[in-house]
């Protein structure tokens, strides 16, 4: 799900940016008024667990692979603005010291990985937990069925922006500029796959990391979840 | 919060499944995340704007492995795998630290 340079014309990414821009800005302010000192090593550890998770390259045999965030467990423990800023920081590193995802693609990486994903897998585990308590069935597969859902909706935004490229850019015969295939195409594959595989993943990630954070008697200081 | 330290190191060491699991079953790249050179295998030809920009960056650790150690076996890329993760979690760590505290009431 990490978009390359090169996939998005100028026009989207400075687009993407954009958009980003005030969400960054909202969420410094949220985290100015509401993030204890004290909360600070839980989102270093955050960081350091979607940084790992998405090294875990899951295949599809023959196929392609994908992988986890850890976006939405990550937004039950800190909260949705905090996730935020720990995927941005994930994801900045990625592209300039890893090559994971391209440097003017940072925008549209951190629209749909850092905003897209906690935000909506945040509030469908919220929905579905309602006033459930804690520690009970209905609020582990809320919390599953929230990474699912928030890994789709994230995978459903990066094939719009990679099947918007041919309409945008292309050269006076037809040729794309940028990414080559249609919505009609990034559509079906982006979001096959993940509605298949890779959300199960991220669920089966969320469940797992929520159950343990739950067993060692972590998850009930923390007034997100 | 040291046992959660504990779990992201096994999960650095167990990372290397990450890329042997995908090669033992033939699965290539994430979609939508082709080089230039898959990129024509796929429809004929490179776009012009994606061939300028895709070459952008100058990752330290490309793919996440060390430099120049892209064609060694897979036993060498694991320990370039883990070593990318140990390096880009301190990474990750130390700026959340920074960032956070800038941000966080005093």
């Amino acid at each position: 799900m990490h978009i390359p340079d090169g996939y998005l014309g100028p026009q989207t990414y400075v687009t993407m940016f954009g958009i980003m821009a005030p969400i960054w800005i909202k969420a410094s302010r949220v985290l100015n008024r509401t993030l204890k000192m004290s909360q600070v090593p839980l989102l270093a550890l955050g960081a350091a667990f979607s940084f790992v998770i998405m090294m875990f390259n899951i295949p599809i045999p023959g196929g392609t692979t994908g992988h986890a965030v850890g976006g939405v467990i990550l937004s039950i423990l800190i909260g949705p603005w905090a996730t935020l800023l720990v995927i941005t920081i994930v994801l900045v590193i990625q592209a300039l010291i890893f090559g994971d995802g391209g440097i003017t693609a940072i925008g549209a990486n951190c629209f749909n990985m850092g905003f897209i994903l906690p935000f909506v897998g945040y509030y469908t585990y919220r929905l579905i937990s309602g006033n459930s308590p804690l520690n009970s069935k209905r609020r582990i597969i809320a919390a599953g069925i929230g990474g699912y859902i928030g890994l789709n909706a994230a995978a459903l935004f990066t094939a719009i922006e990679l099947g918007l490229q041919p309409i945008i850019s292309h050269t006076d015969k037809g040729v794309p500029l940028y990414s080559p295939y249609p919505l009609s195409i990034t559509v079906p594959a982006m979001l096959g796959e993940h509605l298949i595989l890779f959300g199960w993943v991220e669920a089966v990630v969320t469940m797992a990391a929520f159950a343990y954070l739950l067993k060692t008697n972590f998850i009930k200081e923390w007034e997100y979840a | 919060m040291h046992r959660l330290w504990k779990v992201i190191i096994l999960l650095v060491i167990l990372s290397p499944l990450g890329i042997i699991v995908p090669y033992l079953l033939n699965a290539g790249s994430a979609w939508g995340e082709w080089g230039p050179d898959e990129i024509k295998e796929l429809i004929g030809y490179v776009p012009s704007g994606l061939e300028k920009l895709s070459d952008l960056g100058k990752p330290l650790f490309p793919d996440y492995n060390l430099k120049g150690w892209e064609e060694k076996p897979l036993t060498y890329q694991s320990i370039g795998y883990i070593v990318s993760g140990l390096v880009g979690i301190l990474i990750v760590v130390g700026v959340t630290l920074l960032l956070g505290k800038v941000l966080s009431r005093r």
